[in-house]
């Protein structure tokens, strides 16, 4: 980096900063303008209409203290380290079983993204009815003989998370696979026949050599899943409407309902700050990371 | 929304194209009275309110329940482009929007008509009012202390059917020896508050309802009826085991199917009765209060007029105002939703024995204050959320009881 630039470094390359101004405004106000504005909001007693008179704390202490919110921030932790994990695996797999040069690959990678073009409530519908244990996979089953089989995870609150989590890593697979498949795809032909070479087997050249030198990939798709988890909220009222009882609720949904639906926008917006601050917790560390690297190099 | 958006942008491409001037006023009207029943009590009243004046009634139906639609009405307010006249429910649901001024002053028109002296139950128009002026048009009246009960299913497990809530208890082994469900509760929130709140009325009466509700004194809330309402509470989870059941209508269904026995529900489910073709009093059988004290709670809906700039709209406003509390739009809108009207001065004959028994409590003077009256969105809401988490879980009826009194003593 040179330090001895002409004085006026501001004015360098002005056209691109000019261009960029529209971009920045709206970054500025839209997004953290509006951000700081509920995080001022969330520390007042604003029911229906938004006021400024402060009460500290008072709306995070009765969030904390509030069983649905626990109850959602457990599901999401749940829901989101299961989902994160499963997608990867399952996205990775079915893309190395794509790149073995199979025949109608185009069909295939058709058929695993087609889920994807579905919005979150379609699915949420879908999976209502082959969960529904009077004509969904519970009637199969019990169809085959198999008259004692009982499967109802919609109406048992310990299962109802695996319920999203299906639906979730249904629809979203699909997307992640296609995207490390063109990782896959990415990777130099000489890699391959170096590893032949050294007479490397086919599965650890994938998880040893090929994988590491995916990472660029892999944290695009890690990045996608994450904001996919956070607003977790059309899935669940499609499929459980947060039931049965609270077993299924997740943040986002507090929030909606808390600010639009009870009329206490106060703590819709602290719940809602809570959220910015998870996703800020883990982008900050992330984006550091990334900037340290950058400096490095 | 997208729908209305539409809408309006056809409007206004029609509005260029017209001369302006020539046409009266149009009125857009928001609700959420989508369902086979309430589509045709609106018709009713469009057709009404067209006849009668000569202004043009554009329907601003937005589907799916209340609270799908609140949320869209209230930013619509807010946001600067209000409709001609929009449903809530009355009580607290706009009160805010009141005392912010978004909504339309109708002392005049309710004082030139002499609303005071024909709306009954009065606590109707109390709901109305803040600070002595008037801001809304009641329409209906839906209570929702009623227990329904499905003759069929009691006859199919050789027990007479229960007109309380403790004949019901006492009938629920046999009825689930004969494979049926005794009690069908759906497992929403405001369905299961729905139950608490009729408990509190049927069981404790309208004097404890009060005092738990509109004075919240924590002796009354801490109290041995309140604790057993909450031990009933178990007993009913208990009785809905296995239903499984989550929209209201389809607990209904199970009743008319008789493979259920009992609902605790709003009076709005006779609409599934009659549109099944079924009979009050001989196919299924009405307790109101849960055949405990016989209370109703006159909630229901009012037409609110949000203020507005142009002289016409208002003209318009206040014309349908008068419309909506006339005798004719009384008889013809609620006739056809089923629901009670807000005229204590017209006779509904030919209703069914049901609706009977609660025109007979109404005139006997036996009612409460509806929750939305009483509590604030917030606090009901969480109420809602207490019951449906005791509902879907092995919550101790004391630990409930608990929470419910904070809740209910943090109300503002």
């Amino acid at each position: 980096m040179a330090r001895s630039g002409p004085p006026l470094r501001l004015f360098q390359n002005w056209q691109a900063k000019l261009a960029a101004t529209p971009m920045i405004l709206t970054a500025l106000v839209v997004f953290i303008g509006c951000s700081l504005w509920t995080v001022v909001y969330s520390f007042t007693n604003s029911r229906l209409l938004p006021r400024l008179e402060f009460v500290g704390l008072a709306q995070y202490e009765r969030l904390w203290s509030t069983p649905r919110w626990q109850v959602s921030i457990e599901n999401l932790a749940v829901y989101g380290v299961l989902s994160l994990i499963l997608t990867l695996a399952i996205g990775f797999l079915l893309a190395v079983l794509l790149d073995q040069k199979i025949r109608f690959e185009d069909g295939f990678r058709t058929i695993i993204l087609f889920p994807y073009a579905l919005s979150f409530i379609v699915t949420g519908v879908v999976w209502q009815w082959i969960l529904n244990p009077d004509f969904g996979l519970q009637h199969i089953v019990r169809g085959m003989g198999f008259s004692g089989f009982t499967f109802d995870p919609l109406n048992d609150p310990n299962l109802v998370i695996l319920a999203l989590l299906a639906a979730g890593i249904w629809q979203g697979a699909g997307l992640t696979t296609v995207i490390l498949l063109a990782g896959l795809r990415g990777i130099d032909e000489d890699v391959w026949k170096a590893a032949r070479v050294d007479g490397i087997p086919t599965w650890k050249t994938y998880i040893f050599i090929v994988l590491p030198m995916m990472k660029p990939v892999f944290a695009t798709c890690v990045v996608l899943i994450s904001a996919g988890i956070i607003k977790l909220y059309d899935l669940v009222v499609a499929l459980t409407r947060g039931g049965p009882g609270i077993a299924s609720e997740v943040p986002a949904k507090y929030v909606y309902d808390y600010m639009f639906g009870n009329q206490n926008l106060g703590q819709g917006f602290a719940a809602s700050t809570m959220m910015l601050a998870a996703v800020l917790a883990i982008i900050i560390p992330f984006a550091l990371f990334q900037l340290g690297r950058k400096r490095r190099v | 929304m997208q729908m209305t958006s539409m809408r309006r942008l056809m409007a206004g491409a029609a509005l260029t194209v017209l001369p302006a001037g020539a046409m009266a006023a149009d009125l857009e009207v928001t609700h959420w009275w989508t369902s086979g029943g309430e589509a045709a009590a609106v018709q009713e009243l469009a057709r009404i309110f067209t006849e009668q004046t000569e202004y043009t009634w554009v329907d601003g139906a937005i589907a799916g329940s209340g609270s799908t639609a609140r949320p869209i009405m209230v930013s619509r307010i807010i946001g600067g482009d209000p409709m001609g006249a929009t449903q809530f429910n009355h009580g607290r649901q706009a009160q805010e929007l009141v005392e912010a001024g978004l909504m339309q002053d109708l002392t005049e028109v309710a004082e030139a008509n002499g609303w005071a002296e024909f709306i009954n139950p009065p606590s109707l128009l109390e709901a109305c009012t803040l600070d002595g002026r008037i801001y809304c048009a009641p329409i209906n009246i839906h209570s929702p202390q009623w227990m329904w009960t499905s003759h069929a299913a009691f006859e199919a497990a050789g027990v007479e059917p229960a007109t309380n809530w403790e004949e019901l208890k006492a009938a629920a082994p046999a009825l689930r020896e004969a494979g049926i469900l005794p009690l069908a509760q759906g497992m929403q929130g405001w369905q299961t508050s729905l139950l608490l709140n009729a408990m509190v009325s049927g069981i404790g009466g309208a004097d404890f309802y009060l005092q738990v509700y509109e004075a919240r004194e924590e002796e009354a809330l801490n109290s041995d009826t309140m604790r057993q309402i909450w031990e009933e509470l178990a007993v009913a989870r208990e009785l809905s085991q296995g239903g499984n059941l989550s929209d209201w209508n389809m607990a209904t269904n199970r009743l008319i199917e008789g493979t259920a026995a009992a609902q605790v529900m709003g009076d709005w489910a006779q609409g599934e009765f009659a549109l099944a073709g079924q009979t009050a009093g001989t196919d299924y059988g009405c307790n109101i209060g849960l055949g405990g004290e016989p209370y109703i709670a006159t909630g229901g809906d009012a037409i609110y007029f949000p203020v507005n700039s142009d002289a016409a709209v208002t003209e318009a406003q206040m014309a349908l105002a008068n419309v909506i509390t006339g005798p004719e739009a009384q008889v013809a809108f609620n006739a056809a939703k089923g629901s009670l009207p807000i005229r204590g001065d017209i006779d509904l004959t030919e209703v069914n024995a049901c609706t009977q028994q609660g025109l007979e409590t109404l005139a006997a003077g036996n009612t409460i204050p509806s929750i939305d009256m009483l509590l604030s969105s917030d606090t009901r809401g969480q109420i809602e959320d207490l019951t449906a988490e005791f509902f879907g879980s092995s919550l101790s009826a004391e630990d409930a009881h608990n929470r419910y009194v904070q809740i209910v003593m943090s109300e503002m």
